[in-house]
């Protein structure tokens, strides 16, 4: 087009305070987890803060973290996926049914579940994209479909032992010299990051933020992966299925913020039609979807299932609503279009740290249950009061 | 006691700075059918909006007297008690109830919360006696007719006492039969003492039923006198008629070779198998802009969305795109094919609302951005910020959500959209609507600079002027047929307005 205007336009300066603004929800959380963690620090004389605690804290966060981390996509494009934690059973009891009675090694009894999953994700994708049938009905069907057959399968035994190798996923660590390597790594990737962003935006004319901003953020994200990996190191380094669900949050965010399918399904959630009528393919990316969380589901049940060492009949029960329960939390929409994974990590830790927390303060089970229920309610009214005010 | 059941003085709404309505006054006899005429956003609908207290008392200003005593709805259950019953265009009802049911939808008799089904059915009888509906009261109101649907809400309105009975387009989806008993029992309904407010656009219905007409211009009332001294072309003139030339900065560029060529074009309705669009044909040559003027409901956005992939029904033709013969099956194929289409309702089909402005802008091109597995972010904020100054879109920052614009600059995000596709042919169905004069303004500059550049356009719009002020040929349709086709030159609003009421 060849319409000239003298005047620079606006969108060339992009405002910090923009900037903050839109993370406010991410911050918040962090806010919120640190909260509560001194909150149990000093309830429970320091004890919640002891590497040790720490460790076995984010451990058990991680089953619920993989989840949410693939329960976000399927709820940001507006579907829910009630069926990931009887899933997570069937995926994770198949890998041990492999292992044990069929003498299969750990990896092929990996592969085998990894591809059960997505197989059943697909399976599942497929009614709801192409046969129309409500993602709800579907995945709680599948709820309960899944849960049977891990029954059946089980003959309601627990299966174990497990081969060493596959049981190294659940319960080894990262040795600390290792950790220590990767987290020198990860800043120096992260440094690497910032200034190849500052380049390009320089290159192509952009407005560059001040680089004492970058820094500032460079020393925060720095001192948060050395104190990491610092109070890991202090128990036994970074436990392994911790470790997993830092390289999927990481894949996972990059889907969601930088690639063509990412930014479709946040279109496909935020509008439907408009995503249709722009020529996105919604049938396909709703199946990728449930495959992605048919896969994150067995991923789950490989994790759980060699943490305890054996598949059971319940493995896995009541995980998906947890997991839902962390994206709320973290601040994805049920009604689609919006959330990060980020935010559904967090929210696992947040729930998480409540289990932990709770059970250190010798507070009865039941306890949990109800703050956990709780916290998700005042979040969402937060985040509604929040929105509400920034409209008016 | 006064002679007025409804008296509307100075009535003046605004939305977001913008009048919908200007000091509007409506005043309807007792017992009479007083129709309602207008242009489509002439303000009809707001102004009933008003008196059935969906804008509540506080968010307009004027005066409003029901039987000479001042009202002040502050929502429809206000305005119900009052006697003032609404049946929009589209109805109300619970197609899984019966019709004795939804009559008394909400304020079914019995006690203690327990319904008394021979009471709904016993006095329900009453009331479908009363508009002459002849079901049995136990069928689902889903097996009725849009007919004999609307027959249950006049049933309904009586039922609760209503005294002044509104009617929105009620005849848009009826047949000639419908009409005919439609208007017989508003007739009765009048001799009964009911008074009836009727919005059409169906000129002939208004001289055959009612006893005063007002006429609505753009959010003004211009006249209202008896239809004894009224005849089509009198209330036609009185609809239309304004200044157009400063408004349309209307540059013509001579044409250049066909750039879409549509044929023998039908489509069927999947939900009604109503035909929609008859045997339409018609070519958009490159740097002409095409205007399809008609009336609601003659066909214009479903001859559009099939032509783009995107309509659920059966599509017949042929089209053709620069001389080539294609088949568009999605709206991903239309894309690539070179068609972009500006969809009427910017918030529902055209906008992610809660997403930001750059990836809006690039939606539609999403394939076409540069980055192999990631989008490559600089280029796309570069593709996006040109657009964004291209089309002078008034934002803070291209990280903002599209919710946060005005209305014309969300339309304009929009028209930046299909830009990014580099379409061969751009479709902008009611481009304008909804949006301030100044951004109207910059549209149509824009459309002078796009058609100069050798696009083609083809051009949606219910605004008379706006089809007379930026078409080099108009298209009519009515009925799903186009029923004629005018020149720049030859055409006018009369012409217009008579061609697109031949169809219905």
């Amino acid at each position: 087009m060849s319409m000239n205007q003298p005047e620079l336009n606006a969108v060339t300066k992009v405002p910090l305070k923009q900037m903050l603004r839109v993370n406010l929800r991410t911050y918040s959380m962090i806010i919120a987890l640190f909260a509560i963690w001194i909150l149990f620090t000093a309830t429970t004389n320091g004890i919640f803060l002891t590497p040790r605690n720490l460790s076995n804290l984010f451990e058990q966060s991680a089953e619920t973290a993989i989840l949410a981390v693939g329960a976000v996509l399927v709820i940001v494009a507006a579907q829910i996926d009630l069926s990931v934690g009887s899933l997570a059973g069937l995926t994770g009891g198949v890998a041990t049914i492999c292992q044990v009675w069929l003498k299969m090694n750990a990896v092929e009894s990996i592969v085998i579940a990894l591809v059960l999953g997505v197989l059943l994700g697909l399976f599942q994708g497929w009614w709801v994209a192409y046969q129309n049938v409500p993602a709800f009905i579907v995945t709680l069907g599948g709820m309960l479909v899944f849960r049977g057959i891990v029954i059946g399968l089980t003959n309601g035994q627990s299966i174990s032992p497990l081969r060493d190798g596959y049981v190294a996923i659940g319960e080894s660590y990262v040795p600390p010299m290792v950790g220590i390597v990767l987290a020198v790594l990860a800043i120096l990737g992260y440094a690497y990051f910032l200034i190849r962003r500052r380049q390009t935006r320089r290159n192509f004319g952009f407005a560059v933020r001040p680089i004492a901003s970058d820094v500032v953020l460079f020393i925060v994200i720095a001192v948060v992966i050395g104190v990491f990996v610092y109070v890991m190191n202090a128990y036994q380094g970074i436990p392994i299925p911790i470790f997993i669900v830092l390289l999927l949050a990481l894949l996972f965010s990059f889907i969601a913020a930088k690639t063509r399918f990412g930014r479709s399904i946040y279109a496909i959630g935020g509008n439907l039609e408009a995503a249709r009528m722009s020529g996105i393919p919604i049938r396909g990316r709703i199946l990728s979807v449930f495959a992605l969380s048919g896969l994150m589901a067995a991923i789950c049940g490989i994790v759980l299932t060699a943490r305890l060492d054996a598949g059971t009949v319940d493995a896995g029960t009541n995980f998906e609503l947890n997991a839902i329960a962390a994206c709320v939390i973290g601040g994805t929409s049920l009604m689609g279009g919006v959330g990060s994974v980020t935010g559904a990590v967090i929210g696992a830790m947040v729930m998480g740290s409540i289990d932990d927390g709770m059970s250190l303060m010798n507070a009865a089970p039941f306890w949990q249950y109800v703050v956990k229920g709780l916290i998700l309610i005042v979040a969402v009214w937060i985040d509604i009061q929040s929105k509400r005010r920034q409209a008016a | 006691m006064t002679e007025w059941a409804l008296e509307m003085t100075d009535i003046t709404k605004e939305f977001s700075g913008v009048k919908a309505l200007d000091a509007v006054s409506l005043r309807v006899k007792k017992g009479e059918i007083h129709a309602l005429c207008g242009e489509n956003g002439a303000g009809k609908s707001t102004l009933m909006k008003v008196l059935s207290g969906v804008y509540p008392h506080g968010t307009f200003t004027g005066d409003i007297r029901v039987n000479g005593k001042p009202v002040q709805f502050r929502g429809i259950a206000d305005s119900e008690a009052s006697g003032v019953a609404i049946i929009y265009q589209e109805l109300a009802l619970v197609p899984e109830f019966t019709i004795a049911e939804n009559v008394f939808l909400g304020k079914e008799p019995g006690r203690l919360g327990m319904i008394s089904e021979d009471e709904v059915y016993q006095q329900a009888r009453k009331w479908t006696e009363a508009v002459g509906l002849q079901r049995p009261l136990s069928t689902k109101v889903k097996y009725l007719g849009v007919g004999e649907q609307q027959l249950v809400e006049i049933a309904k309105a009586l039922k609760k006492r209503a005294e002044i009975l509104i009617l929105d387009e009620p005849t848009a989806a009826l047949s000639e039969r419908e009409v005919e008993r439609l208007l017989q029992i508003l007739r009765e309904l009048r001799s009964r003492g009911v008074t009836c407010i009727y919005i059409s656009h169906k000129l002939d219905e208004v001289l055959s039923i009612a006893d005063t007409v007002t006429v609505l211009r753009d959010g003004r009332s211009i006249a209202t006198k008896p239809v004894s001294e009224l005849d089509e072309s009198a209330i036609i003139s009185l609809m239309v008629g304004r200044n157009l030339d400063e408004l349309f900065p209307k540059v013509t560029t001579p044409p250049g070779d066909v750039v879409m060529r549509v044929s023998n074009w039908s489509v069927t309705s999947a939900e009604t198998r109503r035909q929609i669009v008859r045997d339409v044909s018609f070519e958009v040559r490159a740097g002409e802009v095409v205007g399809i003027a008609g009336l609601v409901g003659s066909g214009r956005s479903e001859l559009v969305t099939s032509i783009f992939g995107a309509y659920p029904g059966r599509v017949a033709g042929d089209l053709e795109i620069a001389g080539e013969k294609v088949h568009i099956k999605d709206a991903a194929d239309a894309i690539q094919k070179g068609i972009g289409l500006v969809t009427e309702d910017r918030k529902k089909q055209g906008l992610v609302l809660g997403m930001d402005i750059r990836k809006n802008i690039t939606l539609a091109s999403l394939r076409r951005l540069p980055g192999t597995i990631a989008i490559h972010d600089a280029e796309e904020i570069q593709w996006s910020e040109k657009l964004v100054r291209d089309l002078r879109i008034k934002v803070p920052s291209l990280e903002v959500a599209v919710s946060a614009l005005s209305g014309g600059n969300q339309q304009k995000v929009v028209i930046a959209k299909w830009l990014l596709t580099h379409p061969k042919i751009l479709i902008l169905d009611e481009p304008t609507r909804g949006i301030d004069v100044g951004a109207k303004y910059e549209i149509y500059q824009l459309m002078n600079q796009l058609t100069q550049q050798g696009m083609a356009i083809l051009m949606i719009s219910s605004e008379l002027p706006e089809v007379l002020g930026m078409s080099d040929r108009i298209l009519v349709m009515g009925g799903g047929r186009i029923q004629g086709e005018l020149k720049r030159e030859e055409a006018s609003q009369e012409k217009i307005m008579h061609l697109a009421t031949r169809g219905q």
